[in-house]
């Protein structure tokens, strides 16, 4: 149950690159990097390093320090301690270049709604100290591609929460950003939404763009980062590509199983260890409203489940039978419960 | 040569203003002129049958130049406290534009640029009624507008740096009432100083809104000496860098913690 997250560091992708300097390649490279506010500890020594072209993830739950990790990388918020470079520069001396450089889309849409679309990225393009002609230039393909090109003259304060995020990122991008920097990108929107938004993100993958998202969608992880990192109370508990995390730290699938009442459920808990054992299952784990049994061969799991409790079984004491069963593929969800005993929406 | 970055925030302003300077211009405008039809023509006519003049000229002219200055300070008072709590928190536009190459400072910089900005514009208009009703007797009073702007800035450079270090509005009404509102009565705006106690008057020398109605009366009466104007330039611009030396520092802990 216990993360123990540091240490456990062998075999991971970011330990390999750890024992060397600085990589020419990396886009962004932190060591040990650290944030205190005060007396809290937000982020505790973390390792990173973002490739170019490649789309890395902060996963893990709300407070867990993958906000304020962003905030250092994005050089508006100065480290406490440890190392990091962002495209090779060190942000406590080059903050203003490395921020002309990257592209930024905020957790909460900070754009300026009693103004129109198009003057949001008009003036995002002259923080940039862009000439008019090319913020015309790049404000008209960005519409373009967050599909907002019909909204253009309306004011944003109307506009769905999916299309001011789209206008986030377009604004994000005014810069022609080497990596782009997105906090929780589909956090508040809606399924159709945010497979949009997914969409565009794939796109600016292919042209090249390095992304680094943080989010506590653990399909959101799966379906877009190439390599990701799990935090938790801000620490690094583990890192790898969503397949590898998956493979190194939890089985291959996942019986969830629902009980008719707390009770049934603390009774089947305190007796199915010993009714799955074998058959590939390696461990029950108990949340709010369900019990999650770890195995590799979910099916025959599931079978024993159902044949060897409640009053269909020949034996004595078996626990109460399950409401429903359901057999699924292992998620980073499951790797995240196994490192630190909870869940991500926790 | 590329613009300096705290006037690209200046921009932003600029634009907000162009879609919804019908917010800002009754009192911005409006209200001042209101005032000068009410005091300087009207009650005017009372205080000049009786005293004859008033240090001098005639009530509208003594009362524009201090209406000009009280205007620039209560809205920029008003401005710097609430505008920077949404610029910070409401609605975050600082802190988009603390993610480009802008910094802290930068904007804090370019707020201050704007509120000067604004000032003049809405004195310019009011400054040519003042002239038309009779009320600028002398052409050093374009000078007045200059003189707006900075009686703008003055405050707004320490109040927009109050702000930066506030997590909630409570306090702004309380400064608005028990400072903004004391000094906009007896900072020898609507009467001379002399009027007051003697015992009192030197609490206004050290506020810049008499400095600022001493030096756009001045303006517009043409008879300020020289020593004088550049006594109370000196205390604008004080209160001007003071204020910004702080903001910097508030805006910088406030938007990148």
């Amino acid at each position: 149950m216990s993360a123990a997250p540091v240490p456990d560091r062998a075999g991971t992708e970011t330990a390999g690159e750890a024992g060397g300097d600085a990589r020419p390649g990396a886009l962004v490279e932190a060591r040990a990097l650290t944030k205190r506010f005060g007396s809290y500890l937000a982020v505790a020594g973390v390792d990173v390093t973002v490739e170019k072209g490649e789309v890395f993830g902060f996963l893990g739950p709300n407070g867990a320090g993958k906000t304020t990790t962003m905030r250092m990388i994005a050089c508006v918020s100065p480290r406490t301690d440890g190392e990091l470079r962002v495209l090779g520069l060190d942000p406590r001396t080059d903050g203003a270049r490395i921020r002309g450089r990257i592209g930024v889309v905020p957790q909460d849409d900070n754009l300026d709604t009693e103004l129109t679309v198009w003057d949001n990225l008009v003036i995002y393009g002259r923080y940039f100290g862009l000439p008019t002609a090319e913020i015309r230039h790049r404000a008209t393909e960005l519409l373009e591609f967050a599909r907002l090109t019909d909204r253009r003259d309306d004011r944003v304060d109307p506009l769905s929460g999916g299309m001011k995020r789209r206008l986030t990122i377009a604004r994000g991008l005014m810069n022609r950003p080497e990596l782009l920097l997105l906090d929780e990108p589909t956090t508040g929107l809606d399924p159709q939404a945010r497979h949009l938004l997914w969409e565009r993100l794939y796109r600016l993958k292919r042209e090249g763009v390095t992304l680094v998202i943080t989010t506590h969608y653990m399909e959101e992880a799966e379906q877009l980062c190439d390599r990701l990192v799990i935090m938790d109370q801000g620490r690094i508990a583990a890192a790898g590509s969503p397949r590898a995390l998956i493979e190194r730290h939890t089985t291959r699938e996942v019986v969830e199983l629902r009980y008719a009442s707390i009770e049934a459920q603390e009774a089947a808990f305190a007796r199915l260890p010993a009714l799955v054992e074998g058959n590939g299952a390696e461990r029950v784990e108990a949340l709010a409203d369900r019990l999650l049994v770890a195995t590799d061969h979910g099916d025959a799991t599931a079978a024993r489940i159902t044949e060897g409790t409640g009053s269909g079984s020949a034996d004595g004491d078996v626990g109460p039978a399950p409401t429903s069963v359901l057999v699924r593929r292992s998620s980073l969800e499951d790797v995240f419960l196994r490192l630190t005993g909870r869940t991500l929406e926790d | 040569m590329a613009t300096p970055r705290a006037l690209r925030y200046t921009g932003r302003e600029i634009r907000i203003w162009q879609r919804l300077w019908h917010g800002s211009i009754f009192s911005g405008l409006a209200m001042p002129l209101m005032f000068l039809g009410a005091m300087g023509w009207g009650l005017g006519g009372l205080v000049d049958q009786n005293t004859g003049s008033v240090e001098g000229v005639d009530y509208l002219t003594f009362v524009a130049p201090g209406l000009l200055v009280v205007g620039a300070m209560q809205n920029n008072a008003g401005g710097a406290l609430w505008g920077v709590m949404a610029g910070h928190k409401w609605m975050g536009g600082y802190h988009a534009a603390v993610a480009t190459p802008l910094r802290p400072g930068d904007v804090f910089a370019g707020n201050l640029a704007w509120a000067a900005l604004w000032s003049a514009l809405m004195a310019t208009p009011f400054m040519l009624v003042a002239a038309l009703l009779g009320g600028v007797p002398s052409w050093w009073g374009v000078l007045a507008i200059p003189v707006a702007a900075l009686c703008a800035a003055a405050f707004a450079a320490p109040l927009a740096a109050y702000s930066a270090t506030q997590d909630s509005d409570v306090s702004f009404p309380i400064i608005m009432r028990l400072v903004i509102l004391p000094l906009s009565l007896f900072s020898g705006t609507f009467f001379p100083l002399d009027n007051l106690p003697a015992g009192i008057r030197p609490v206004a020398w050290f506020t810049p809104l008499w400095h600022a109605a001493e030096l756009a009366r001045g303006a517009t009466t043409g008879s300020i000496g020289l020593g004088s104007a550049v006594l109370h330039l000196a205390v604008l611009a004080a209160f001007i860098s003071v204020g910004t030396a702080l903001g910097v520092h508030t805006f910088t802990r406030r938007l990148t913690p």
